[in-house]
């Protein structure tokens, strides 16, 4: 085929897969960064209206415009742009920049709730329609929900659940558009779909049979969505400009009916480095319009946006979307997947300035090239918005095509997908099964009515036969709550786009996951090893604790207390093995918050290791602030001892240290960030995100937002514009453990509490 | 064997090369005025612990430490009131392969036979030791510390005749231990050496103050300011004036 000439041919050539294609043709660099080109005239003006936009957005109270009318489909909007004259690639998911979509399928209250809350009117004939003839998603779980999911669910024992808004973390293999051009992959459907069922029509080849004809319709969309911007897409892209904008097509195509929570995109970089490598061999292309053309494609995805509603906003902070592009790894062969389109994507950071979007994940190993690991640290410690996951240990398990879907989950790309069922909340559940499944705050029976403790001082084996058999009902109850979404899920908001980027056998996973792993190990730990007294309401409820003498805290490498975590996540994971999944998926778990730590603290009562009502938890699997008193790595340490094979949707980890403390030189401080790396990923932690900011900076950002409109800060598995945090949000970010440089003990800061104007 | 102990930094990097695990011992003969670590100062305080438990812990750090070339840094207090524990000590961290370092201000050098013995069986474990020359003239430095300085020049000497690596660590702090002069004297000094890798200007900060205060101590600096970036580069200017680095440390 002539859009193929000069690669290298093999199996891909025949049948859909692409990691063959990248493995046949890719060119490892082994380099260092001194290749890298600044902005071109043209990105430079465009990224100047970028900033322009974002400051009358965040002017206008955080929505510019919104459509209130027009339903987002793949085809719903004709072209928008920047500048078209300036673009090098084009398309937005409305006809203009910043232009919200609108997506009720999720769930028409969602997305009448999003308009109202930044001033638009749904238009009422959307809503007639959305809410009298044609089901959403919501309606369909709610239809199904028992009261006693409900009940959960309104007290946060389990929480933040996709029943309301899209479940994301599903990538399509947004590669193959530009491989193999649209009309290839309809083929293929179109093959495999006379494949599906023999003459028995049962419930599974049905769905499977309509889901491939929607697949195929979505193809055909995307064509025509292509078309209107003047491109056609039905064959291969010819070239790196092309084979960019085929794959952001496919992208644009999917997050134009799809507000899952993370839309993320998947590995590219590698692969695209193949077209601009031919391009430059014969001489069509320069360095600097390579570099061109990756800062207009991160700086289109740095601009997609969905109409959130403010309770969303209050669980994932700062309008992230989770384009997460994975960077890096070693291929199976011994060979680094690192190219010098892996410098050009980190040397946006530089070119347009920092920015959360796209998350920026490294799949760090200890055998990648210096010079990228170093190049990494750099950007790392200028800008905080790169994250960081152990490709040793997950390539051993996923091989080496996989992406990472919204923060830390792994999957094979085009391969494997998950059902996303964000957490449960296992401090409350401590303390339900302390008060016999009573609800500290509404006073109201959500989990069973076991017997309570009874006595003034807390035991700890009794404590613990109690948390056990709360745990196996809350597990019980959650995975069949996931059931019950995924199902709806499935039935009203399918993601025809990006499962028509997906082979037709794919490995479907559970994704279940835990918040307040911190506090309720340290809770049980304190229980073990100091006196816990018990205070109770006039109704005898277990309302506050008080402890006598000290007891380990997770985050110092002891033990002790590391074991109880560890144990918590082991016992966990097997408790959801036994319960039936929906479509056979796989479960697994994920140790991670996001930013809605601060929301389940905030749902859940005092706690037994002393943590107040209503404080915020620790984010992902760290310690809780101010307890790691050992150091980073201490604090590394304990979290590295978190099993990742009970885990394997991610254990989130989020660094925070000043620059100081990384050591007196630039050189050294690059230096220390990559051992800290080899050595976290040695000791097999999975995911850390690296800040490398003073306390001072933000506090100053706090009160002076106009002047860091691109202060960028990783919460926890994503990056926030910092000014972009609820008030709520930046204090706890601030009150988080910040590694400092050493004096033989450091002042215990004073943690910055509400201040004036919050919520 | 136990040392008393104030407590572990298990992330030091600036203390040697490399991350660094910082154990602070407990106990200091000097008492310098812009002392970050007060606390540290009582001797014979502090917690017990055993080698085993500290060389148990730092065992668990070695990837992040051999990825970077680092080790264990002993500092304080002072170092080397507790010989015979950071022998004991430095010699398991050896078995491991481990860099060692020895923070110390050389105060409580003596030629006395005991204290030569253990200090030289001491430095066979010892890769690099961290000096603090505070001041060079005899009486400033007897005002900054309450001790005269002539066995930690002497202890410099002794560490140079043994071609023991060392960095020279020095406090710039302004109106106290920046005069030109004992500037250009102290380079001198440094240029009589033959086993300086490293000249380290440690400009002066306040990060210790509220110890003084917690302790309730009056803190005698109050009044003096962080140096400068020009003082700092003119110190460092006049203090390797004479310095030739070492071939093949």
């Amino acid at each position: 085929m002539e859009q193929w000439k000069g690669f290298k041919t093999g199996v891909w050539t025949k049948e859909v897969n692409v990691r063959d294609f990248i493995l046949k043709n890719f060119t490892p660099y082994t380099g260092d960064e001194s290749f890298l080109e600044g902005p071109t005239k043209a990105t430079t003006k465009l990224w100047g209206q970028v900033m322009e936009l974002s400051k009358k957005e965040r002017e206008a109270g955080g929505v510019l415009d919104a459509d209130t009318k027009v339903v987002s489909t793949i085809t719903s909007h004709g072209p928008g742009y920047l500048d078209k004259e300036l673009e090098q690639i084009v398309g937005f998911q409305t006809d203009k920049p910043f232009k919200r979509s609108l997506m009720p399928f999720g769930g028409i209250r969602m997305a009448k709730n999003a308009l109202e809350s930044y001033g638009y009117e749904l238009d009422p004939e959307i809503e007639h329609i959305f809410t009298d003839w044609r089901k959403t998603h919501n309606q369909g779980v709610f239809d199904a929900y028992t009261p006693e999911m409900r009940a959960a669910r309104h007290a946060g024992v389990i929480t933040g659940l996709p029943d309301a808004y899209g479940r994301g973390r599903i990538i399509g293999d947004y590669r193959r558009v530009a491989l193999y051009g649209v009309d290839f992959l309809m083929k293929e459907k179109q093959r495999e779909f006379n494949y599906i069922g023999d003459r028995t029509m049962t419930d599974d080849v049905i769905r499977e049979r309509e889901e491939y004809s929607e697949q195929y319709r979505a193809l055909k969309e995307l064509k025509q969505m292509a078309l209107s911007y003047g491109y056609d897409i039905s064959q291969p892209a010819k070239n790196a400009k092309e084979a960019i904008q085929w794959l952001y097509f496919g992208y644009l195509a999917a997050i134009k009916e799809q507000n899952g929570a993370a839309m993320s995109l998947g590995r590219t970089s590698t692969f695209l480095d193949i077209y601009i490598e031919r391009d430059l061999r014969n001489g069509s292309l320069t360095e600097k319009e390579a570099q061109e053309l990756v800062d207009h494609f991160v700086m289109k995805l740095r601009l997609v946006k969905f109409a959130r509603t403010p309770e969303y906003n209050e669980l994932y902070s700062g309008d992230p979307t989770w384009v997460t592009e994975s960077i890096g790894g070693m291929a199976l062969d011994g060979r680094p997947l690192v190219t010098k389109n892996s410098f050009r994507f980190l040397n946006t950071l530089d070119n347009l300035g920092p920015a959360p979007e796209p998350n920026l994940t490294i799949l760090w190993s200890t055998k990648l090239p210096e010079g990228f690991k170093q190049y990494a640290a750099k950007m790392s410690i200028k800008s905080s918005a790169i994250q960081y996951e152990n490709d040793d240990m997950m390539r051993e398990i996923y091989g080496d095509d996989y992406g990472i879907a919204c923060c830390v989950s792994a999957m094979r790309i085009g391969k494997q997908m998950q059902f996303f069922g964000a957490r449960v909340n296992i401090a409350k559940a401590l303390l339900y099964a302390i008060n016999g499944g009573i609800d500290e705050r509404y006073k109201t029976q959500v989990g069973p009515a076991y017997q309570p403790i009874t006595s003034e001082y807390l035991d700890y084996n009794e404590v613990m036969q109690k948390y056990d058999n709360m745990l196996d009902w809350l597990c019980e109850l959650y995975v069949n709550t996931l059931n019950v979404i995924h199902y709806m899920h499935d039935k009203y908001s399918y993601e025809r786009l990006e499962m028509a980027l997906h082979d037709r056998e794919i490995l479907r996973t559970m994704a279940c996951g835990i918040a307040g792993l911190s506090v309720a190990a340290d809770s049980l730990s304190a229980i073990k090893y100091a006196k816990v007294k018990t205070i109770r309401d006039e109704n005898g409820l277990v309302v506050d604790y008080q402890i006598e003498g000290d007891y380990p805290k997770y985050g110092n490498n002891d033990d002790r207390v590391d074991e109880i975590a560890v144990n918590l996540v082991k016992e966990i994971m097997n408790k959801i093995r036994k319960h039936k999944t929906y479509r056979g998926a796989v479960p697994t778990q994920s140790v991670l918050t996001i930013t809605s730590n601060v929301v389940y603290g905030k749902k859940t009562g005092a706690t037994p290791d002393g943590r107040e009502a209503g404080k915020p938890f620790a984010p992902g699997a760290n310690p809780m602030h101010g307890r790691d008193s050992k150091g980073a790595l201490a604090s590394l340490t304990s979290v590295a001892k978190l099993p990742y094979e009970s885990s394997l949707d991610g254990i989130s980890n989020t660094f925070t240290i000043t620059p100081k403390a990384l050591g007196r030189e630039d050189e050294t401080q690059v230096k220390n960030v990559v051992a800290l790396l080899d050595g976290y990923m040695t000791k097999r932690g999975h995911h850390l995100n690296v800040n490398v900011l003073n306390r001072d900076t933000l506090l100053d950002a706090m009160d002076h937002p106009e002047l860091y409109p691109q202060l960028t800060i990783r919460v926890s598995g994503y990056a926030v514009n910092f000014i972009k945090l609820t008030r709520e949000q930046q204090i706890d970010v601030i009150n988080r453990t910040f590694h400092e440089s050493i004096t033989a003990a450091e002042p215990a800061k004073e943690p910055v509490k509400e201040l004036a104007g919050a919520h | 064997m136990d040392g008393n102990i104030h407590s572990i930094e298990t992330f030091g990097t600036v203390d040697g090369p490399g991350i660094r695990y910082v154990v602070f011992t407990q106990g200091c003969l000097l008492r310098c005025q812009f002392c970050h670590n007060a606390d540290t100062w009582e001797i014979g305080t502090g917690k017990q612990m055993s080698v085993a438990e500290i060389i148990e812990d730092l065992s668990s750090y070695l990837p992040f430490i051999e990825a970077s070339g680092g080790g264990i840094t002993v500092t304080g207090g002072e170092p080397l009131l507790q010989i015979p524990f950071l022998i004991e000590l430095f010699k398991e961290c050896k078995k491991l392969g481990i860099h060692t370092t020895i923070d110390s201000s050389g105060g409580c050098f003596s030629h006395s036979k005991l204290f030569i013995q253990q200090i030289e069986e001491l430095l066979h474990y010892t890769d690099l030791i961290l000096l603090d020359l505070k001041h060079i003239n005899r009486k400033k430095h007897i005002q900054l510390t309450g001790m005269a300085n002539d066995h930690i020049l002497e202890f410099a000497k002794f560490l140079s005749d043994r071609n023991l690596p060392i960095w020279v660590r020095h406090v710039l702090v302004p109106t106290v231990t920046d005069d030109p002069d004992d500037l250009k004297q102290l380079g001198e000094f440094i240029g009589s050496l033959h086993n300086v890798d490293k000249i380290e200007i440690l400009p002066y900060h306040k990060l210790g103050v509220y110890k003084w205060e917690t302790l309730g101590y009056d803190y005698p600096l109050n009044h003096v300011e962080p140096p400068t970036e020009e003082q700092v580069k003119f110190a460092e200017h006049l203090l390797t004036a004479h310095w030739v680095k070492p071939v093949g440390h």
